[in-house]
């Protein structure tokens, strides 16, 4: 143990209880000398190495700290937030956090003993069943890392499912999820084949095809005829949806998805600087033992009770090792647990009412946007809470001059259309919030 | 009491015989017993041709995943499609009602080389 | 277990949608403040969406209930092997929570974030340093997707040097079910390697399985039997010699904290599960955090973002993402979990040099005392100093009263306290595998030990009373058969 030069305050830290004497009596009672002596299978030259990081601080110290580097950053709320593009800042009620942050659920780990783990279980259990009710699907798993995990491994499960090795994907679908696709489908071997709008051609090589509903951009697809073109190919339909969009729109299911997979952050999580998130996995029952990931299942105790414990486990890497359907070990059971309580909380009305609010909102915004001279909104297709507007010079510099009306404007997406932005407007930006992006994009026309 | 007529294969899985043009093929009471509760059994569809000792299906306890190996070469001609809605009937009756499959068996010599009934209890003891 | 007449578990069972009533709102919601628009095509429109209606007083007493039949860290010694149940601080939430971390978009400018990315740089370099690595990546979401970008850069590092034959990958039979599961999602063959009676990687077994299509060994040191492998160092060099990458799993970390550096030794790869050694919350199955550490020829393989740090000519630093040269690619759809970096980054914070070491003394103190104490208890497979876990086996109170460890598990809980990992790993039979972590105080262990011994006892005396724990949880046991074979996965009417 050291002492602090200035203090001679010998270091101890709140979370390790035991004292200089606790050790001394239980390294007697092992029947060694020293802490090292139970290190001693460790190579001597190599234990307690020179370790080059700062002293240890208190917990007054650490939080001035970490606010001071919190304070560097701009944060949306302060700031009007246009910004979009698979991670939203929708209003989060405030039972999401106090009943998610209990002991309880917070403090536990993945219910491998269900008879103590009946919360988080039924917890999983409503998670499952409100990712159904959404998406309109059979079965859902508890849980994948983010939306973009979600659909490489449905993508890996369509292969998996269709014994084929290509999968084709729209180019409206998000380019980070399309990134994140390459990296889980490379290295098996599998080929990833980009299909365009008017010009899909799948085939019978086809595992599947994925489609974003509303797409990145924004704006709805003719699911119904490119379900048939993969259908009629033998491949499977997988759709990236925005569980808020569900509030109003069809459910993918009702266009003949085979798998449905979402990022579910915008229920009641917050952007954080892209994580933690939880991905939605949903699927037609007969493909349930080619499903990844964990799930919950109801059945009864030797009393006859109703209860819930983790099931169709063979399917998983800790029983199938090497011939699993995935190698994931969790359902990010928290986040999860998160945005089942702000499911339940807005409930049926609630749902349909921030679709609406979003839709009504985000159209406001596109409309009044394309009045001003040199903006040009693109309304080819129809679309709920973003949108692509050509701007009359550079987002990125249209960008920087928000920032001085202390607004974060939309995503620059001039890489994919010519000096596109991409707003997304949701329930939590206020009329005054868009007049304002509103104005300020007129006056930086006018400035030049 | 395991059926003294049966042959029996080193995988723990049994034949019956009697018919030699439809062999009926299961696992053994030793196997589902240190499988546990059964849950799931893939078997492989009709007219699919096997290799003696090659995988042809998989069986599934809550907690457990086991292959199986037919015990003879063949071309599968029945499945038990009762263990679809209870797969517990392997455990209940390995060596009737828990049935996998049935062969016709493309080389009735194999049938030589498997462990008869006797030979089979000394091996599951050792 | 209940004998009154009405059954309030089974009331407390019901879902939400049971409970639903027409009408009850659960929070209420903003008007809508823009003139109304165009009504959006009907086509598009569902019908109907059934959720549940409920109101706010309503919600919070279910989940409440419910959530009270879990056990937790701040509830109960949870000596889960393997999974490093350790105390998770308080002040990290709070500090996670700070609008500054919790409210910022991951696609917001460099320049509007540069607080989150400072963060992150010195993140990487600490995991750097305590690993004794050369560089960080912070994407992977989860110890597993951790093991996946392990691989990755495996198989991109051989590839790179046109070393295209190298397509097996080495993995002691005691390793998680994740390493196996996750070379093949890389593309990767498994070979399995046997133990030794000690509990060491088998030198025969490596050194006959070594050849030039061996592309690397996947480690977990200490091994999932909480034993270091005292030929660690012939491991390490025989698989680099013979052209091989070390791949470390570190979610044993925890045991040589501070105490060792895996990169000293020869590891190429090593990932940390940041919410085990580093105190994020398990959250009932995560979220967790993955980062990888690599060494110098890794580096440019590491998965993308990476942050960097530059400076101008007035010495002013200027965080930014970069993408490593021949990275494997993006591990998730933004730049990894960072409210679990947040917390790790906080508590290296508090512990800095003096408490991190402390961590790993600390742990492996109280599971050498149980092992200590427990001894001629249960058996103990392997007799030797252990690291942060025991791996001990009922088999002898199988084999004396017919006892399994799963009846040890369940008969735990009735004394409060959450069983420790069963039947893992494989290689041992009737295993019971308990980590107790450093966050636990000798009070607390040696009740644990007494618990023990009493359950022991209990085995000869009354077998029933474990047969039929637990007797005082929620549910006495489950049929897990009955949920596999007839599949209940959801609410339905």
């Amino acid at each position: 143990m050291s002492s602090d030069k200035n203090t001679g305050l010998k270091f101890s830290s709140p979370y390790t209880p035991n004292t200089e004497n606790d050790r001394a009596e239980m390294l007697k009672a092992i029947g060694v000398n020293t802490v090292d002596d139970l290190f001693k299978d460790i190579p001597a030259s190599y234990l307690n190495p020179e370790l080059k990081i700062p002293d240890a601080i208190s917990e007054m110290e650490l939080v001035q700290e970490m606010e001071d580097l919190a304070n560097l950053n701009s944060v949306p709320g302060e700031y009007a937030s246009f910004m979009g593009s698979g991670a939203y800042k929708h209003f989060i009620p405030s039972i999401v956090n106090r009943l998610a942050l209990r002991s309880e659920f917070m403090t536990c780990y993945t219910p491998y003993q269900p008879e103590v783990s009946q919360g988080t279980l039924q917890a999983h259990f409503e998670f499952q069943s409100m990712v159904c009710q959404l998406t309109g699907m059979d079965v859902a798993n508890a849980g994948m890392y983010d939306g973009s995990t979600a659909l490489s491994e449905a993508a890996l499960m369509a292969c998996r499912v269709t014994k084929k090795q290509v999968v084709s994907v729209f180019d409206s679908v998000s380019p980070y999820y399309r990134d994140v696709l390459k990296t889980f489908l490379d290295a098996p071997g599998i080929k990833i084949e980009s299909a365009k709008d008017g010009n899909l051609k799948v085939n019978k090589n086809h595992a599947c095809l994925i489609v974003q509903q509303p797409n990145y951009f924004g704006y709805f697809e003719d699911l119904s005829k490119l379900s048939d073109d993969i259908h009629n190919a033998g491949g499977l339909l997988i759709v990236v949806t925005d569980p808020i969009s569900l509030g109003m729109y069809k459910p993918p299911a009702d266009y003949g998805a085979d798998i449905v997979v979402a990022e579910g952050q915008s229920m009641g999580i917050a952007t954080s600087f892209g994580g933690p998130y939880v991905g939605l996995f949903a699927c037609k029952q007969q493909y349930i033992r080619q499903m990844p990931g964990r799930i919950v299942g109801r059945t009864k105790d030797t009393n006859g009770n109703t209860g819930y414990v983790l099931t169709l486990q063979t399917r998983e890497q800790h029983i199938r090792r090497d011939r699993a359907t995935s190698n994931i070990c969790t359902s990010v059971g928290l986040i999860a647990l998160m945005s089942t309580i702000y499911m339940i909380s807005q409930g049926k009305q609630g749902l349909k009412h921030i679709a609406n609010l979003c839709y009504q909102k985000a159209h406001y915004a596109a409309a009044k946007i394309n009045e001003i001279d040199g903006y040009i909104v693109h309304t080819d297709k129809p679309f709920f809470k973003e949108f692509v507007v050509s701007c009359p010079m550079s987002p990125k510099e249209i960008n920087k001059r928000l920032l001085h009306n202390k607004i974060i404007g939309g995503v620059d997406v001039s890489n994919l259309t010519k000096n596109g932005m991409l707003i997304c407007v949701t329930e939590t930006n206020s009329k005054d919030e868009i007049d304002l992006l509103v104005s300020s994009l007129s006056e930086i026309i006018t400035e030049g | 009491m395991i059926p003294a007529e049966f042959k029996y294969s080193e995988e723990h899985e049994w034949i019956n015989s009697k018919d030699i043009d439809e062999i009926i093929i299961g696992i053994t009471d030793f196997a589902a017993d240190t499988l546990g509760d059964i849950v799931f059994v893939e078997l492989p569809s009709i007219g699919t041709e096997v290799k003696q000792f090659e995988k042809f299906g998989e069986i599934e306890s809550v907690k457990a995943v086991s292959d199986l190996f037919s015990p003879i070469s063949g071309t599968i001609i029945k499945r038990n499609e009762n263990l679809v809605p209870k797969p517990e009937l392997v455990n209940q009756d390995a060596y009737g009602d828990g049935w996998l499959i049935t062969i016709s068996p493309t080389d009735l010599k194999e049938i030589d080389g498997l462990m008869s009934s006797k030979d089979y209890n000394k091996f599951t003891e050792s | 277990m209940n004998n009154s007449p009405i059954n309030t578990n089974e009331s407390k069972r019901k879902l939400s949608m049971d409970r639903s009533v027409a009408g009850r709102i659960g929070t209420t919601l903003p008007k809508l403040d823009v003139p109304l628009q165009t009504e959006p095509p009907k086509d598009l429109l569902r019908e109907s969406l059934e959720m549940p209606e409920l109101s706010e007083s309503e919600i919070v007493r279910y989940l409440t209930q419910i959530s009270t039949f879990n056990f937790s860290i701040d509830h109960n010694f949870y000596p889960l092997g393997s999974c490093t149940m350790k105390y998770n601080p308080k002040v990290n939430d709070d500090i996670a929570a700070l609008p500054g971390f919790s409210a910022i978009h991951p696609l917001q400018a460099e320049s509007t974030v540069q607080g989150a990315l400072k963060l992150m740089h010195h993140l990487q370099d600490l995991l750097a340093e305590i690993t004794g690595m050369a560089g960080t990546s912070l994407a992977p979401m989860a110890g597993a997707e951790g093991e996946l970008a392990g691989m990755l850069m495996t198989k991109a590092y051989h590839q790179a040097n046109g070393d295209k034959k190298r397509t097996k990958i080495l993995i002691p039979d005691s390793a998680h079910g994740t390493n196996p599961a996750s070379a093949v999602m890389a593309g990767f063959d498994v070979i399995s390697l046997s133990t030794d009676d000690n509990g060491n990687t088998d030198i025969e077994g490596l050194k006959y399985a070594l050849s030039d299509d061996i592309a690397g060994f996947m480690l977990t040191q200490p091994s999932t039997l909480g034993l270091f492998d005292t030929n660690i160092l012939d491991v390490v060099n025989m698989v680099r010699d013979a052209g091989g990458i070390i791949y470390g799993d570190g979610a044993n970390l925890n045991a040589v904290l501070g105490k060792l550096k895996p990169g000293q030794l020869g590891f190429d790869i090593l990932h940390s599960n940041l919410h085990k050694t580093f105190t994020q919350p398990h959250g009932g199955g995560g979220p967790g955090a993955g980062a990888v550490m690599v060494s110098d020829r890794i580096l440019p393989f590491l998965p993308t973002p990476v942050v960097n740090r530059r400076t101008d000519k007035s010495n002013n630093e200027f965080f930014t993402f970069a993408s490593p040269e021949k990275t494997i690619g993006k591990m998730g759809a933004f730049h990894g979990n960072f409210g679990a970096l947040v917390r790790a980054y906080a508590y290296i914070r508090t512990l800095g040099k003096q408490g991190i070491p402390k961590v790993s003394e600390d742990a492996v103190i109280n599971a050498n005392y149980i092992r200590s104490q427990i001894k001629g208890v249960f058996d103990l497979p392997y007799d030797r100093t252990c690291m942060h876990e025991v791996v001990i086996s009922a088999r002898n109170l199988k084999h004396d009263n017919g006892i399994t460890a799963l009846d040890v598990s369940k008969r735990l809980i009735d004394y409060g306290i959450h069983p420790p990992t069963m039947y893992f790993p494989l290689i041992v039979e009737e295993a019971l595998m308990i980590e107790p972590t450093e966050t636990e105080s000798k009070e607390t262990i040696d009740e644990f030990i007494d618990i023990m011994k009493t359950i022991a006892q209990e085995a000869a005396d009354n077998p029933s009373l474990l047969k039929e724990a637990p007797h005082n949880a929620p549910n006495t046991r489950l049929d897990e058969a009955l949920a596999a074979r007839e599949p209940d996965l959801r609410w339905t009417k």
